[in-house]
C-alpha cells in the first residue's frame, strides 16, 4: 500500500515538476513576443499567462498609432493571446480623443473599459475613474516609479491613473556645434560672447540667432538656430509654458503659477509671463522657413532631422536624433530648460535678481492611463494596464521613439539602460543627469490640472498666437487671456476649481 | 376626413422628424443650458449663451474673414470654372479625356488634398518655394505669415471646387438654344460680342445657381483651414465653422456652441436669400431691359 502511494506520489510530484519544466520552457518562449526576456514582476509575461479571461472581452481606447496607439495595440495582441480576452483597441487622433471619453463619461454609457489619455485631463476625467486598487499600488512596476509621476497620478490623495510614461520638457542641442573649435572662435569673433550652452532665454535666443541662416554642418543645406512648437493648435501652450516659467515662477513664493491659488485671479499677464511670451516673439527670427507653423512632428524632424541647433520640448525630437542611422546620432545633448535672470516676485510686485539663472523644470503632461469607473471588467483593465507597463514591455518600449513612451521610473535613469542602445556615454548621462535632476528640483512647474483646463489651455494659445504674429502685443494678448480665464473662472464655478487647483501646487510646493 | 393615403406619407414624415427636425431642436434646447466638460445634461439658463455669443468678437471676427474668403474663392472658381468650361464646349480634340482631368480635384478628399497642399506649402521642405526658386523668386512665407496663409487657404480652395463649377456652367453652356447663336452669326457679331451678348446672359440663371451653391459650401470651410493652418497664424485663417469645432469639441463648451451654430445658421440663411435676391433681381432687371 506504502508502494502504491510512494509511487503515486512520485507520479503526482513528476506531473508537477513536468508541468513546471513545460512552464519553464514557455516562459522562454516569450521572447517570440518581441522582448529580450520576461523580467521578473508583478505583470510578468508568466504571471498574466497564469490568468484565463477566455470569453471575457476588454475595450480599450487609445491614442492614434504610432505614438501610444501602437505600444497599446502591440500589448493589446499579446494580452490577448496570454489569457484568452477579446481585446479591442480604438485608435483616435489627438484632436478627438478627449471627446471621445468624455461624451461617455457624461451620458454614463459603458464604453471603454481602459482609457489613454493626456494626464493633464484628469481634472475633468476624475469623476469618471476607477481608483487604482492596492494590489496594484504595491506591484513591482508601480514602487519603481518616481515620485512626481506617481503624484501626477494622483487626485486628492488617490492614485487614479496607472503611470506609463513620464514627460518633462528640456533642452536639446548639437553638442558637435557647441564643442567645435572653429564654431566657439567664430561666435567670439562676431558676438564679443563665449559659446557655451544657454543658461537663460536671453542667451538662448541670441545664440539661436546667431546660428541662423547659414550651413554651419557643411551638408550644403542653411542650418538655423531653433525649431520650437509654434502652431496654435497643436501643443504651443506646453512650448509657452516652458519659456515662460522660470521668470514667472519665483522659487520663494508659493500658493500658485496659473493663478493665487487662495483669489483665484489669474497671473497669466503677470510681468513674469509677458517677458516669457516677448521673448518666445523675439525668437521667431530664428526659426527655420515655416517655423512659426511648426506642430511637434515638425520640431521633432527638425532637430532630429540635423536642420536646428537647438529645441526644448518632449522627448522625441531627442530620441530621434539618437535613432540608428540618424547623421546626427551622438552629436546631440540634453540640458536643463533656460533660466532666468530676473524673477517676478508676484507678492512684492518687483523683480527679483538671480546670481545663478533661476530654474523651473516644467513637467509637462505625457500620456497616462486609466481605468473607467463604468467598467464591468475592472480586475482585467487593471492586469492590463500591470502589464503594458511590466518591467519588459517598459524596458522595450522606452527603446522605440515612435511609441512616446520615456522614463518614468528611477530604474529607467540609469545610463546603462542608453548605452546599451548604442548611446555615446556623454549623451547618455547629459540625459539621464538632465531628468533625473527634474525629479528633485523644488521649484518645478506642472500643468494646469483642473476642469475646463481645454479652455483654459486654448484661451492661452489663441493668445500667444495673436502676440507671435504680431495681431498684438505681448501685454494685450495676455491681458485678453486673463479676462477669458476670469470668465472660464465664473463659468465652472471658483471653488470647484479652487479645490482642484490645490492638487497641482500640491505638487509643486511640495 | 380621413384618408388611408396618407399613411404613406408617414415613412416620410418619421424620417424627417429623425434626421433633420430633432436634431434641430434638441440643438435649440442645448443651446439653452449650460452643457460644458463640468456641467452636463440639459438645465436652463435663459439666453445667457446667446448674449456671450453678440459679445464674442472673435466669432464674429471669423465672420468678416469668411465673407472675404467665399467673396474671392467663389469669384475665382466661377471665372476659372466658366474659361474651362468654355474650353471644353466646342468639339476639341481629348475633350473627353480633358473634361475628366478637370473633375479629379473635386473627387478626392479635401483633407487628403489639404496634406498634401501643406506638405506642397512647406516652406523649407515643399515644391512651391522650389519652384519659385528656379526662377529666381524668394521662398513665400506660405504658411506662416497671416496673408500667405489665407492666400493658401484660397489655393486649395480654388483648386478643388473649380472643378464644381465647370461641372455646372459646362452643362449649362451644351443646353443652350442654338437659334440665338444663329442670329447672331447672321448679324455677324464677333465671338467677344456673341459671348457678352448671348452666351452669358444666356448663362444666367445656372450661374446663379452655381454661386449660391458654391457659397452654401464655402461658407462651411472646415476641414482645409483644420489641416492646412489651424486657423493661425494668429486667428488670421479662423473661420466660423473652425471656431466652432474649438468651442465645441476641443473646450467641450456644449451649451456655447449649440448657439454659435444657431446663430450662425440663421446668419448665413438671411445672408445667402439677400444674396440670391439680389441676383434674381440683377437677372430680371436685365430680362426686362
Amino acid at each position: 500500500m506504502n508502494t502504491l502511494i510512494k509511487k503515486n506520489c512520485s507520479i503526482v510530484v513528476l506531473s508537477t515538476s513536468l508541468g513546471l519544466l513545460s512552464t519553464a520552457v514557455h516562459a522562454a518562449n516569450y521572447t517570440d513576443y518581441g522582448i529580450n526576456k520576461d523580467l521578473p514582476g508583478t505583470c510578468s509575461y508568466s504571471a498574466i499567462d497564469s490568468k484565463d479571461y477566455t470569453g471575457k472581452k476588454l475595450n480599450i481606447i487609445t491614442h492614434a498609432i504610432p505614438v501610444i496607439g501602437e505600444p497599446t495595440a502591440l500589448h493589446a495582441e499579446q494580452f490577448s493571446k496570454l489569457t484568452g480576452a477579446e481585446v479591442n483597441v480604438v485608435h483616435v487622433p489627438f484632436g478627438d480623443l478627449f471627446q471621445r471619453i468624455m461624451i461617455p463619461f457624461q451620458s454614463g454609457q459603458n464604453a471603454y473599459d481602459v482609457l489613454f489619455y493626456a494626464s493633464l485631463w484628469i481634472g475633468d476625467f476624475n469623476r469618471f475613474l476607477s481608483p487604482v486598487p492596492e494590489e496594484y499600488i504595491n506591484s513591482t512596476g508601480m514602487k519603481d516609479v518616481t515620485d512626481s509621476f506617481r503624484g501626477v497620478a494622483q487626485w486628492n490623495g488617490q492614485m487614479i491613473q496607472y503611470p506609463m510614461d513620464g514627460d518633462r520638457h528640456y533642452l536639446k542641442y548639437r553638442s558637435d556645434i557647441f564643442e567645435s573649435d572653429e564654431m566657439k572662435a567664430k561666435y567670439k569673433a562676431n558676438t564679443g560672447n563665449e559659446l557655451k550652452v544657454p543658461s537663460t532665454w536671453e542667451e538662448y535666443n541670441q545664440v539661436a540667432n546667431y546660428f541662423s541662416g547659414f550651413d554651419w554642418d557643411g551638408d550644403g543645406e542653411l542650418n538655423y538656430g531653433s525649431a520650437e512648437v509654434a502652431k496654435r493648435d497643436d501643443l504651443m501652450f506646453s512650448a509657452f509654458i516652458s519659456r515662460a516659467a522660470a521668470y514667472a515662477k519665483h522659487p520663494a513664493v508659493k500658493g500658485g503659477f496659473f493663478f493665487d491659488l487662495e483669489t483665484m485671479t489669474p497671473l497669466i499677464n503677470t510681468p513674469g509671463f509677458v517677458r516669457g511670451l516677448e521673448l518666445f516673439v523675439e525668437a521667431q527670427q530664428a526659426f527655420p522657413p515655416g517655423g512659426t507653423n511648426f506642430g511637434l512632428g515638425d520640431e521633432i524632424f527638425s532637430f532630429g532631422g540635423g536642420q536646428t541647433l537647438m529645441s526644448y520640448s518632449w522627448d522625441d525630437a531627442f530620441i530621434q536624433a539618437q535613432q540608428e542611422n540618424n547623421r546626427i546620432r551622438n552629436k546631440v545633448s540634453a540640458a536643463p530648460l533656460p533660466g532666468a535672470s530676473e524673477v517676478w516676485n508676484r507678492v512684492t510686485g518687483k523683480w527679483d535678481k538671480f546670481e545663478t539663472p533661476n530654474r523651473a523644470p516644467y513637467m509637462t503632461w505625457g500620456w497616462s492611463s486609466a481605468v473607467s469607473n463604468a467598467s464591468k471588467e475592472k480586475e482585467m483593465a487593471f492586469d492590463f494596464l500591470c502589464f503594458f507597463s511590466n518591467e519588459s514591455n517598459a524596458e522595450h518600449d522606452l527603446q522605440i521613439g515612435r511609441f512616446g513612451v520615456n522614463p518614468y521610473r528611477n530604474s529607467h535613469f540609469n545610463s546603462d539602460l542608453w548605452t546599451g542602445m548604442g548611446w555615446d556615454p556623454e549623451v547618455a548621462n547629459s540625459y539621464v543627469k538632465t531628468l533625473s535632476e527634474m525629479e528633485t528640483s523644488p521649484n518645478r512647474v506642472y500643468d494646469l490640472r483642473v476642469p475646463g483646463v481645454g479652455q483654459f489651455m486654448s484661451s492661452m494659445a489663441n493668445g500667444v498666437a495673436a502676440a507671435m504674429s504680431g495681431q498684438k502685443s505681448a501685454q494685450e494678448a495676455l491681458d485678453q487671456v486673463a479676462a477669458e480665464w476670469t470668465e472660464i473662472v465664473d463659468r465652472i464655478g471658483k471653488d470647484r476649481l479652487r479645490d482642484a487647483y490645490a492638487n497641482v501646487v500640491a505638487l509643486e510646493d511640495a | 376626413m380621413f384618408k388611408a393615403k396618407y399613411f404613406f406619407l408617414l415613412p416620410a414624415l418619421l424620417t424627417l422628424v429623425a434626421i433633420i427636425l430633432f436634431p434641430l431642436l434638441f440643438t435649440v434646447r442645448v443651446s439653452f443650458s449650460s452643457w460644458d466638460v463640468y456641467q452636463a445634461g440639459l438645465d436652463y439658463i435663459g439666453g445667457k449663451n446667446y448674449l456671450r455669443v453678440f459679445e464674442d468678437v472673435r466669432f464674429w471676427e471669423s465672420f468678416a474673414r469668411l465673407s472675404l474668403m467665399s467673396f474671392i474663392s467663389v469669384t475665382l472658381q466661377y471665372v476659372l470654372g466658366f474659361a474651362l468650361a468654355l474650353a471644353v464646349w466646342k468639339q476639341v480634340r481629348g475633350g473627353r479625356t480633358l473634361r475628366v482631368i478637370f473633375l479629379i480635384p473635386m473627387m478626392t478628399t479635401p483633407v487628403v488634398m489639404s496634406v498634401i497642399w501643406r506638405t506642397i506649402f512647406h516652406e523649407s521642405l515643399g515644391p512651391a518655394n522650389d519652384l519659385l526658386g528656379v526662377i529666381g523668386i524668394d521662398a513665400v512665407p506660405w504658411l506662416s505669415s497671416s496673408t500667405g496663409a489665407f492666400v493658401s487657404v484660397l489655393i486649395v480652395e480654388v483648386w478643388q471646387w473649380t472643378p464644381f463649377m465647370f461641372l455646372l456652367l459646362f452643362a449649362g453652356l451644351v443646353s443652350l438654344p442654338r437659334e440665338p447663336y444663329l442670329a447672331a452669326a447672321i448679324d455677324g457679331a464677333s465671338a467677344w460680342k456673341t459671348f457678352w451678348q448671348v452666351t452669358f446672359p444666356l448663362m444666367g440663371p445656372i450661374s446663379i445657381g452655381a454661386i449660391i451653391i458654391r457659397l452654401i459650401e464655402a461658407s462651411k470651410i472646415m476641414d482645409t483651414v483644420y489641416v492646412l493652418t489651424s486657423g493661425g497664424p494668429g486667428t488670421a485663417t479662423e473661420t466660423p465653422s473652425y471656431y466652432i469645432y474649438i468651442r465645441g469639441l476641443r473646450d467641450f463648451q456644449v451649451g456655447y456652441s449649440a448657439a454659435l451654430s444657431l446663430i450662425y445658421l440663421v446668419v448665413m440663411i438671411v445672408t445667402l436669400t439677400l444674396i440670391a435676391k439680389f441676383f434674381t433681381r440683377l437677372l430680371n432687371g436685365k430680362e426686362v431691359g
